[in-house]
């Protein structure tokens, strides 16, 4: 199975690809959030919620067999594509590779720089609201 | 005569950019406008030649402070039409203006069982005021309803009105979908059950004529920035009579005539309600800014801007999945929509790429939302500098971003 590190890795040079456009890459990204699988409707309450300014996140997450699987939605198509690329690095693995993890393919395909400065906090709630799942089954397991 | 769009282009300097690669097509002003060279030349001349405490230095650029400053105090209230410069008060913002009539008028005058009349379509700096007045006091806010246009109900709003009604603080313009309030009638109404009026002129004060004593409002409130001018600086108008009758706001220098440990007296108006320095460089680049207008002059500015307007309708209205938001008969160049099946913060964030400045979202005015059932909306809002061509851009690229999810 390829590391956090592969994956990232491949993410920058799909969005290398893209290049400069903005717009492109935006539509990218809108593109990627229909590959999302659909989100549990029983989970579609305000506890599972992270709430940003304009776009609203609903994650939620679950240990199989020692690796974390996260389902997550959003109402807004951008933020969609986001969680996409998150769930793409960080599902399936290990409570402790999680916590690990240092994303750095955000900065590397200048994330911060398309998006602006509200879904860039959006982004780090998000990223937050993993790794504190990822803790929570890392203490269950040593527990 | 008709808008020179191109000199009054000239005029901006921030105009002449590239955003993401793009020519920038600034259309969030109702969100703030953008300032003229003569602003910018004024702020930097005040610091560099100018800079100085005001009306009480003894020395000359004290003095060359004072005059400036007070001279912007007589610029705004001929351009609203007051009768004397005493009664136009300097605030903070719009916000800050009406907070100041809702502590010091409302805390005096409203009691329990009283009524405050706003509307629906309210920005929330005209609601939240009135609801920490109302917790205080014990009176009412009643809520005058919209039609699906986004128009007042005339007959609701007559019903609501009563003895029990002592203040109607209603918006001259809304923000978020840009529907003219019928304010002279409301005022005439209101006046005849002995209701005083605030008028929000936040949105108004730059594209249509504001005359307070032909309107004969109570208060009028509005914000600098929004008009061509500094940020940080707003402006509160009221009668004489109310406003000499009213507590101070803020305690502290300026707002005093005499302090001592057992008694403090209280300057005159305007002073009373100026505590502490103001804004004094953003009120002197005020004057340029208001000289620009009326130079240019409201007519011409709100011709030019309401065919701007007429052209972006004009352009989506048959476009797939392009629902407009707000269609009353009276507007000003506001055009407030949504894209069926995407989120107005994903439109928003396409035509940034494209080099378009827009507002998306609940603007503020949640209530109004929530009686819409949306969760917000996109707004493009023009300004005199704006042209046809920019519209034509705006309105290819919302096209292009409709046709995504509505093939």
């Amino acid at each position: 199975m390829s590391t956090i590190a592969d994956i990232q890795n491949e993410i920058v040079a799909e969005f290398e690809i893209l290049g400069e456009d903005r717009e492109s890459t935006i539509f990218y990204i809108m593109e990627l959030g229909e590959t999302l699988e659909p989100y549990p409707e029983s989970f579609r309450k305000e506890e599972y919620t992270i709430q940003g300014c304009q776009s609203k996140v609903w994650l939620v997450a679950e240990e199989q067999g020692g690796k974390v699987i996260y389902k997550a939605d959003s109402n807004t198509d951008i933020t969609k594509g986001l969680i996409s690329l998150l769930i793409r690095v960080l599902n399936h693995r290990s409570p402790k590779e999680i916590l690990n993890a240092d994303l750095d393919f955000i900065p590397r395909i200048g994330m911060g720089n398309i998006l602006g400065s509200q879904r860039s906090n959006g982004l780090v709630a998000m990223i937050n609201q993993m790794k504190r799942y990822a803790l929570a089954f890392q203490n269950k397991q040593n527990a | 005569m008709f808008i020179q769009v191109n000199s009054i282009r000239r005029l901006f300097p921030i105009l002449h950019q590239e955003v993401n690669g793009n020519p920038l097509i600034y259309f969030d002003n109702a969100a703030t406008t953008q300032k003229p060279q003569a602003v910018l030349d004024t702020l930097t001349y005040y610091y560099e030649k100018d800079n100085s405490n005001i009306h009480r230095g003894a020395h000359t650029l004290a003095d060359r402070a004072t005059r400036q400053f007070e001279e912007t105090r007589e610029s705004i209230r001929s351009f609203i039409g007051a009768r004397e410069s005493a009664e136009i008060i300097f605030t903070r913002g719009t916000t800050e203006s009406i907070n100041l009539v809702a502590k010091t008028y409302g805390a005096k005058y409203l009691q329990k069982g009283d009524e405050i009349l706003i509307s629906t379509l309210e920005h929330h700096s005209n609601i939240v005021p009135w609801q920490m007045l109302c917790d205080q006091s014990g009176a009412i806010l009643k809520i005058i309803p919209i039609s699906d246009t986004g128009e007042l109900v005339w007959e609701e709003f007559e019903r609501l009105l009563n003895p029990k009604t002592k203040l109607v603080s209603i918006v001259h313009a809304s923000n978020a979908l840009g529907t003219i309030n019928p304010v002279k009638k409301i005022i005439e109404a209101a006046h005849a059950v002995g209701a005083k009026v605030l008028l929000d002129g936040a949105q108004s004060t730059s594209h249509l004529d504001v005359d307070v004593q032909a309107l004969d409002c109570d208060f009028l409130v509005f914000s600098a920035h929004k008009l061509y001018g500094p940020t940080g600086l707003g402006v509160l108008y009221g009668k004489r009579e109310l406003l000499e009758a009213m507590p101070p706001f803020l305690g502290g220098g300026e707002m005093i005539r005499e302090v001592t440990f057992e008694k403090t007296t209280y300057n005159t108006i305007p002073f009373k309600f100026e505590a502490g320095t103001p804004s004094i460089a953003e009120v002197i680049a005020f004057k340029p800014a208001l000289d620009f207008i009326t130079s240019t002059g409201k007519a011409n500015i709100h011709r030019h801007e309401n065919d701007l307007l007429q052209y972006a309708v004009e352009l989506l209205h048959d476009v797939k999945g392009v629902i407009p938001v707000g269609t009353a008969a009276e507007k000003i160049a506001v055009f407030s929509f949504n894209i069926q099946s995407m989120h107005p913060f994903d439109v928003g964030q396409l035509l940034d790429a494209k080099g378009i400045a827009v507002r998306t979202g609940h603007h503020c005015t949640q209530p109004l939302m929530q009686r819409l059932g949306l969760e917000g909306t996109v707004r493009a809002s023009f300004a005199v500098y704006n042209t046809r061509a920019e519209v034509e851009v705006f309105a290819q690229a919302v096209a292009k971003i409709a046709s995504l999810k509505n093939k």
